[in-house]
């Protein structure tokens, strides 16, 4: 991508800001980092933290963020700016009060509004979960069953292609391998969920 | 209408998801699940398991990007820093003159020399015998002695540890205990001295290697210990017996680091109370294994000591000329203790520990 197509109007509205999150914009991500992480960097510097978990925290922010974004029902109830550091605010908290047992407060500093954040930080616990749960499956399942799984259902790349690329005989073939892969996925996945047992 | 095998079915499925079936498949698709609730059960979870997947690739995705970009924001930085250098490196050339100079000046009053002498934090464990008490000594010898001729033996300077390596006589201890020695004797816990020569100096792994000449000594028994060559693992229980006074002392402790002082690979940090008179002395690991050789400690740190590996002692060994050795110098290679209680290793191996005296 050339540096000229980078640049974008400076003023940049939320709602346009969140379209790209939702469909990954890579230029949207970056204004959103430009915009909004030097107030949580402060803000972590200032409470005992390093850059490094201040890019953590932020990164994790954007995650909730954009659980919400792809969320159903979405509804942006406040500023952008507001949202990021509110929430980042809440994450840094959380890890201060890991650390040690002591109760520890973020001084205010008039950025925050006082926002209902339990809702999408459950939501985004509820979705981390899952994505971890779901990662650990596949790294269990591993190769090729994860790459013929990933390419059928999520590239969709027809059988002939996949049965191309991992060198079977024919597409009945392929289409059988796909089958075992999904039931052993399968289990992995819902072993660790006794429900579904 | 025939039965579909789950395969089949779950082909179907997927292209029911997909809305790849005609109106007519469709129909028949949702006529089959509902008399097959067993297979409905299959497709409500072969759904969720998709759309799970599915949620996982596009976070993964996201957060691929997420992280993207963060590093390209890196990058950028780094050529901002680059560029700001380049700007600066004449002022830095200015300021590299003024300080070579104040340097060559510092340089040629001496001040580094003493720099180096007040910080060096390493302490090496050699006993020295305090230096006006021995003068004082030698002054009450002489004026006893000022009527009769004979000459009295001379003063201990340092004290030290070592240990034998093979029935035949060859003992290690550190370089810096027996660096310009005169003599050396070796003293073991009945009182029993022996001289011995000191064959091989290796002053950068801080190792010495002396042959004990002296008729009364007789190589009676087997060494009860071997040397342990594998590195161990942090944490290890490890154990020393060592002089830091006239008699042996016991002390017990961990293996903290797996590297010596300013990162020395072949060297431990362990975690034993030393003292001088400590430095020489075998570090013996859980079953009795050789695993290291007392060498000194940190200053203003407390626990951290240093062992030579057995590894460092071993590359010495072969290193010493033919022409020196008198007789094998084989290491023990049969440990008698392992299963032992501690109480009984020690009292094993307490007759191959010898206060290193240097004169």
């Amino acid at each position: 991508m050339s540096n000229i197509r980078n640049i974008l109007p400076k003023e940049i509205d939320d709602l346009s800001l969140l379209k790209g999150i939702a469909n990954r914009d890579n230029r949207a991500i970056l204004q959103l980092y430009k915009l909004h992480y030097p107030y949580v960097e402060r803000m972590i510097l200032n409470n005992n933290g390093s850059k490094d978990q201040a890019k953590d925290v932020f990164q994790e922010a954007v995650m909730v963020l954009y659980d919400k974004v792809t969320g159903q029902g979405f509804v942006l109830e406040s500023k952008l700016k507001t949202f990021l550091y509110a929430v980042s605010r809440r994450l840094w908290l959380k890890q201060l009060s890991k650390k040690s047992n002591n109760h520890y407060s973020i001084e205010q500093d008039g950025l925050e509004e006082s926002l209902d954040l339990n809702e999408d930080l459950e939501l985004h616990e509820v979705q981390e979960q899952q994505f971890e749960k779901m990662e650990s499956a596949l790294r269990v399942l591993g190769e090729p069953c994860q790459s013929i799984l990933t390419d059928f259902y999520f590239r969709n790349k027809s059988m002939q292609d996949i049965c191309e690329k991992f060198g079977y005989t024919n597409t009945d073939n392929t289409k059988t391998q796909k089958y075992k892969c999904l039931q052993r996925l399968k289990k992995l996945f819902f072993s660790g969920n006794p429900h579904d047992a | 209408m025939g039965k579909w095998t789950l395969q089949e079915f779950l082909e179907k499925a997927d292209r029911y998801l997909a809305d790849e079936l005609n109106i007519e498949e469709r129909a028949e698709f949702d006529r089959f699940r509902v008399e097959n609730p067993l297979f409905e059960e299959k497709f409500q979870q072969h759904q969720a398991l998709i759309s799970d997947m599915m949620q996982y690739k596009r976070r993964a995705e996201f957060k691929q990007s997420l992280n993207d970009v963060l590093v390209q924001n890196y990058q950028s930085k780094a050529v901002f820093r680059r560029m700001w250098n380049v700007l600066r490196i004449n002022g830095v050339a200015a300021a590299v003159v003024a300080i070579l100079s104040s340097l060559a000046t510092l340089y040629s009053t001496g001040y580094f020399s003493t720099i180096k002498r007040t910080t060096s934090d390493y302490s090496a464990l050699r006993r020295e015998v305090n230096n006006v008490k021995r003068n004082v000594n030698a002054q009450h010898t002489a004026i006893k002695n000022i009527n009769n001729s004979q000459s009295e033996q001379p003063d201990m300077h340092y004290g030290a540890t070592g240990f034998l390596l093979n029935k035949n006589g060859y003992v290690v201890t550190n370089y810096h205990v027996v660096n310009g020695a005169d003599s050396v004797h070796l003293q073991n816990r009945l009182g029993e001295s022996y001289k011995a020569d000191i064959i091989y100096k290796d002053m950068t792994k801080d190792l010495a290697i002396l042959h004990i000449n002296d008729g009364e000594f007789t190589p009676s028994r087997n060494i009860p210990y071997s040397f342990r060559r594998q590195n161990l693992d942090l944490g290890d229980d490890i154990f020393t017996i060592g002089y830091p006074r006239d008699e042996a002392v016991y002390g017990e402790g961990y293996l903290s680091s797996a590297t010596g002082y300013a990162g020395d690979t072949l060297a431990y940090q362990i975690s034993i109370p030393l003292n001088p008179g400590n430095s020489g002395g075998p570090v013996f690991d859980h079953y009795g294994n050789i695993i290291g050789i007392i060498s000194g400690k940190q200053k203003g740190i407390d626990g951290a000591g240093f062992a030579i590996k057995t590894e460092a002692l071993m590359n010495a060994l072969k290193d010493i000329p033919e022409e020196v050795l008198r007789g094998g110098l084989e290491l023990s290679e049969k440990n008698s203790m392992s299963s032992l209680s501690r109480t009984e290793q020690i009292k094993k191996l307490q007759d191959f520990i010898y206060i290193v005296k240097v004169y």
